[in-house]
């Protein structure tokens, strides 16, 4: 079975395209050999800068041929319709066949479509290939109109078996597929034929290219840690950099170099970033100091002195970016130490968060008040939590982060204490973007909390209540991220707080401040030019009034322009309940994401979530974990089917008799022994249940409810519900629905499944 | 092959840059009269980039860029400093080599350095262009942008055009091993009279840092940058037939001097610092629409590619 060997050569990938680029090469030309009917064995991708390869062993050498029966219209049918027929399948009169049918005699059609040679069809396949690839950017190069990701030199594009190889017939703009390819660039630029992959690879090999990426990242990682380790330090992991750099060359020299005495002081990060960002250089640490001291850098050949030049030049390099960072290190803490964080972070006012929702300075006010507000509710001080809010995005003006946005918030921490800010105001500039993933760590320190869950919230609402929700894949302004920030941040702490309350809170200002500024419009005034005075300026402003947070402010221009009128309740504020609602079913959505990677199931979660006080995410979530947990015993499982049977009639009963039975079962009435252990236990559940309930000990009150299984059971067995005596069914429904009230206390139970 | 020995001096490496790339086969062109903030601005590359006219051109051009002054202080970092330009259209398929055959011109042995090509797309937004290609580094310094244009003036680029920029003194200074560039050698340290690049330099990087942050009059820019977008307009709305000479003449070039105004009055106004966030992207968008505007008109020229019989 011959083996196919394809290599698109071109001027340099970009590293971040070379692992998209061989996953889609591999899957387009597999899929498409496949459809074409060709079958093969195994297929790996590699790729260097400057090459896409990929080989396919055991290919089939043609594919098979199609045989296919249609039957047409009977024989009798007027002229149009075989007319039509033959047209469809392309034959003539001549080649159809008369068969018998259940109605008489009709026309088929047999058509053969020859199987066709692989190198006819891998050429067709690859020359698709190349043709829609898609990279994320392509490109046109000389007179051509070819795109590529850079211009493509060469295509190799072999077939070989055991007799031999042959080269596939294929011309794509000028480039004629052949048997060659070059080596490396500087160090083997020759080109060369190859005769199949093995050769392919051993030749590669011998002009100093390195085809597998993997090959290159195992060279790099070990050379560099032996590097490292000789002198008696540690390379710090970058895989995202080791990836990119095995990107970067075809045949990799990793260099260590020491970084200058002069900047030892500059903080870690600074100096791990500048040099991944600007450099590409992997840190080296000093297990003795702490501190970052080295790099290593990965050249991309061989070199008579041994990479002496080369690393000269990358320390020179070097010396410069750091020079910079020093600069804008020292730079900020000139600023922060004359004006503070408040000074650095002035500019803000003039940088537009978004255009509907005014500035970041306006945002960073939105976010202090919350913050103030929400403080008491995660044990924060309020003026510490307003504080730091105020001072948390200064560093966005910082030089440092003007260079490296990366470090937002780290920077502002060193900032904050240069300037002497309390600890727990450094800690929320680092923290208060955090939780950022699924699986990052929360922050605790209750300032840090109040702050990110203020950020977090207003970002929600402000997007909410100008409509930029998130739908399908789209959500750029990661609103999702948001909310599970705030859901992590308020189970991690075990926070209880109502979110409905907090954030129609915010819909309702909102909602204020519009009203206000349509009466305003609306009203006739006497003095025309008051009038135009006050929609200016709330026109000029329009939401940015709100975003500005100056509910305050146009207050009181309404009551000094019109002698204090308050608005009433309008459709803004019907909106702001519709969002408010909305945003919370957001919250919802999210959790149940959330809760479902722990393992808990969706319908336990929608059983919770029908119960009151769903917006404290905390209570939901113990909820949860109570009826989770129990579900798994024998018990609860039972319990749950003796609670479903008793609802099932209960509701039944109900709907016949259309009324409720809710109240006054009583033990005189009971007739078998079954019914009064049960009128027993129920009694005794409650009293258990109260304080469980009340101290939300929800395993307890489980525990206690699972007691009730053994007497239901029985009860069940024994007694018939529909007694002849209307009395006695009465008692026995109202007895039902003592269960059902007890069943219902911790979860809504009827949501669950099965 | 017999390597080049090291060049000694900031002109040599611009003069071997000049005969390497006249060997080539490209013109060697003068700077363009007028301030620009790098050399994409000469007419020679935005322009001479449009439409179907095979060109070769490398040239220096004196480049200002009002927000990097450092009053002569900075090592690296000059409000006016000089690229070199190469634009060959259609991009010849060996482009790579002959960049690198420029480099071992100026005295980089390839056998002892580290050349890489790192991915680094182009994107002038008062130009309405943008390309692919790299920044070139050399032991882990950019030494050139290499950029295969794709769009100029919103025209897309047919052919393509290769471009290859090096910024001279940040290249110089790595060629020559100079750590602050007013210390370069500008002539042959073993001239009569050897003057550094401080020497000529210093003294205009102090007067412009001056000028561009404190002095420049911002009434008059944006008067001006008014009267130039204005003029470009006024020049562009000509009928192309013109009454003295009975000849077609579109004043494509006249036009785009004003755009170039346009955008070094915006360079300066930026500088001064009286452009908010918001406005900044308005006036690039004003420039750019002048840059559009000019492109579509030197399409229509014979350079251009126009052709009287292709219009019958």
């Amino acid at each position: 079975m011959p083996e196919l060997l394809i290599e698109l050569f071109s001027e340099e990938i970009p590293a971040r395209m070379q692992g998209f680029a061989r996953d889609t090469l591999r899957k387009m030309v597999t899929d498409g050999l496949v459809e074409a009917g060709l079958t093969y064995g195994h297929a790996q991708a590699f790729s260097t800068p400057r090459r896409l390869v990929l080989v396919l062993d055991g290919l089939s050498t043609e594919s098979p041929t199609l045989r296919e029966e249609r039957k047409g219209p009977a024989v009798t049918a007027p002229e149009a319709a075989v007319q039509g027929f033959l047209r469809s399948t392309g034959l003539t009169l001549d080649q159809l066949e008369k068969r018998d049918d259940k109605k008489g005699q009709v026309w088929f059609a047999v058509i053969e479509k020859p199987g066709r040679a692989a190198p006819e069809i891998v050429a067709e396949v690859l020359e698709k290939t190349i043709r829609s690839f898609p990279w994320p950017k392509s490109m046109r190069w000389g007179n051509g109109t070819l795109k590529w990701v850079r211009p493509l030199h060469s295509i190799l594009c072999l077939l070989s078996d055991d007799t031999g190889a042959s080269v596939v017939d294929l011309d794509i703009d000028g480039i004629k597929a052949g048997a060659t390819t070059a080596g490396h660039r500087f160090m083997a630029p020759d080109r060369f034929a190859v005769t199949g992959f093995a050769d392919y690879a051993a030749k590669l090999k011998a002009a100093k290219v390195v085809l597998d990426s993997s090959e290159r990242e195992a060279m790099i990682w070990h050379d560099a840690t032996q590097l490292a380790f000789a002198q008696g330090l540690e390379l710090v992991e970058d895989r995202g950099l080791l990836t990119e750099v095995a990107g970067l060359v075809e045949f990799p020299v990793a260099l260590m170099g020491a970084i200058a005495e002069d900047f030892l002081h500059l903080p870690p990060e600074v100096l791990q970033t500048s040099m991944r960002e600007h450099q590409k250089f992997f840190s080296v640490k000093n297990p003795k100091t702490g501190r970052i001291e080295g790099f290593v850098t990965v050249a991309n050949r061989e070199t008579a002195d041994h990479g002496a030049t080369i690393l000269k030049g990358n320390l020179k390099v070097l010396s410069a970016r750091l020079s910079d960072a020093r600069f804008f290190w020292e730079h900020d803490l000139r600023v922060v130490k004359t004006e503070g964080l408040e000074g650095m972070g002035a500019g803000l006012a003039n940088v537009t968060f978004h255009n509907k929702l005014g500035s970041q300075k306006a945002r960073i006010e939105r976010i202090a008040a919350l913050a103030r507000e929400i403080a008491p509710l995660v044990g924060a001080d309020p003026d510490q939590a307003e504080k730091a809010a105020l001072v948390v995005k200064s560093d966005l003006r910082s030089a440092m982060v003007g260079e490296f946005p990366e470090l937002q918030g780290l920077m502002g921490s060193y900032y904050a204490r240069a300037q002497g800010l309390s600890e727990e105001i450094a800690a929320a500039c680092k923290g208060h973007y955090s939780p950022l993933g699924p699986s990052d760590a929360v922050p605790s320190e209750p300032v840090t909390v109040a702050v990110a869950l203020a950020d977090k919230i207003d970002t929600l609402t402000g997007f909410w209540a100008i409509d930029e929700k998130p739908t399908g894949s789209k959500d750029p302004f990661a609103l999702r991220r948001a909310a599970l920030g705030v859901i992590r941040l308020v189970l991690g702490n075990g926070l209880r707080m109502g979110l409905g309350r907090v954030v129609s809170k915010i819909f309702n200002q909102r909602a204020n401040i519009a009203t206000l500024g349509d009466w305003v419009r609306e009203t006739e005034l006497e003095q025309e030019e008051t009038k135009s005075a006050l929609y200016e300026a709330l026109i000029n402003e329009d939401l940015a009034s709100y975003a500005e947070g100056h509910e305050a402010k146009l207050a009181e221009l309404a009551s000094s322009f019109l002698g204090g009128v308050k608005p009433t309740p309008s459709k803004h504020h019907g909106q702001a309940r519709q969002s408010s609602s909305d945003l919370l079913s957001f919250f919802h959505d999210r959790l149940k994401v959330f809760l479902k990677d722990e393992g808990i199931r969706h319908d336990v979660i929608d059983a919770v979530l029908a119960m009151p006080g769903n917006d404290d995410l905390t209570l939901v979530v113990k909820r949860a974990e109570a009826l989770s947990a129990f579900l798994k015993t024998e018990d609860g499982t039972n319990l749950i089917q003796g609670f479903k049977r008793a609802n099932n009639i209960l509701t039944q009963a109900e709907a016949k008799d259309g009324v409720e039975y809710s109240f006054g079962a009583d033990v005189k009435f009971a007739e078998a022994e079954e019914e009064k252990t049960l009128f027993a236990a129920l009694d005794a559940a409650e009293a258990a249940l109260a304080p469980a309930m009340a101290s939300e000990d929800f395993a307890t009150a489980m525990a206690e409810m699972a007691k009730l299984r053994a007497p239901i059971d029985a009860f069940f067995t024994a007694v018939q519900i529909n007694a002849e005596n209307p009395i006695v069914r009465r008692n026995r429904l109202n007895l039902l629905s003592r269960i059902r009230q007890i069943c219902q206390s911790v979860a809504d139970l009827t949501k669950l499944d099965g | 092959m017999e390597k080049p020995a090291a060049p000694r001096s900031f002109q040599e490496i611009i003069l071997r840059l000049m005969t390497y790339w006249s060997s080539k086969g490209c013109a060697v062109l003068q700077p363009y009269d007028m301030e620009v903030g790098a050399g994409t601005f000469h007419p020679a590359t935005t322009l001479r980039s449009l439409g179907s006219q095979p060109w070769a051109a490398a040239y220096v051009q004196p480049s200002r860029r009002p927000t990097d002054g450092r009053y002569g202080e900075n090592p690296n970092r000059l409000q006016h400093y000089y690229q070199y330009q190469v634009l060959i259209k259609p991009s010849p398929p060996d482009l790579q080599a002959l960049y690198l055959g420029s480099l071992e011109a100026i005295g980089i042995d390839l056998g002892l350095h580290d050349i890489r090509f790192v991915e680094d797309d182009w994107e002038s937004p008062t130009l309405g262009a943008w390309g692919l290609g790299w920044e070139v580094w050399c032991d882990g310094m950019e030494v050139s942008q290499f950029t295969y244009f794709q769009q100029v003036g919103g025209h897309d680029c047919k052919p393509v055009s290769g471009e290859l920029t090096y910024g001279l003194e940040r290249l110089a200074m790595y060629v020559l091993g100079i750590d602050h560039v007013m210390d370069m050698p500008f002539n042959d340290p073993a001239s009569p009279i050897p003057l550094k690049y401080g020497d000529i330099f210093r003294q205009t990087e102090e007067e412009y840092s001056r000028h561009n942050f404190d002095g420049a009059n911002t009434e008059v820019l944006l008067q001006h940058f008014l009267d130039a977008e204005a003029e470009c307009e006024r020049l562009l709305a000509f009928p192309a037939e013109d009454p003295n000479s009975g000849k077609r003449i579109v004043m494509a070039h006249p036009a785009y001097d004003q755009c170039i105004k346009a955008s070094h009055l915006f360079n300066l106004l930026d500088a001064r610092g009286v452009i908010s966030v918001t406005e900044r992207q308005a006036y690039i968008g004003r420039v750019r629409a002048l840059a559009k505007k000019c492109a579509d008109a030197f399409v229509t020229t014979t350079a251009g590619g126009w052709r009287p019989e292709a219009q019958a």
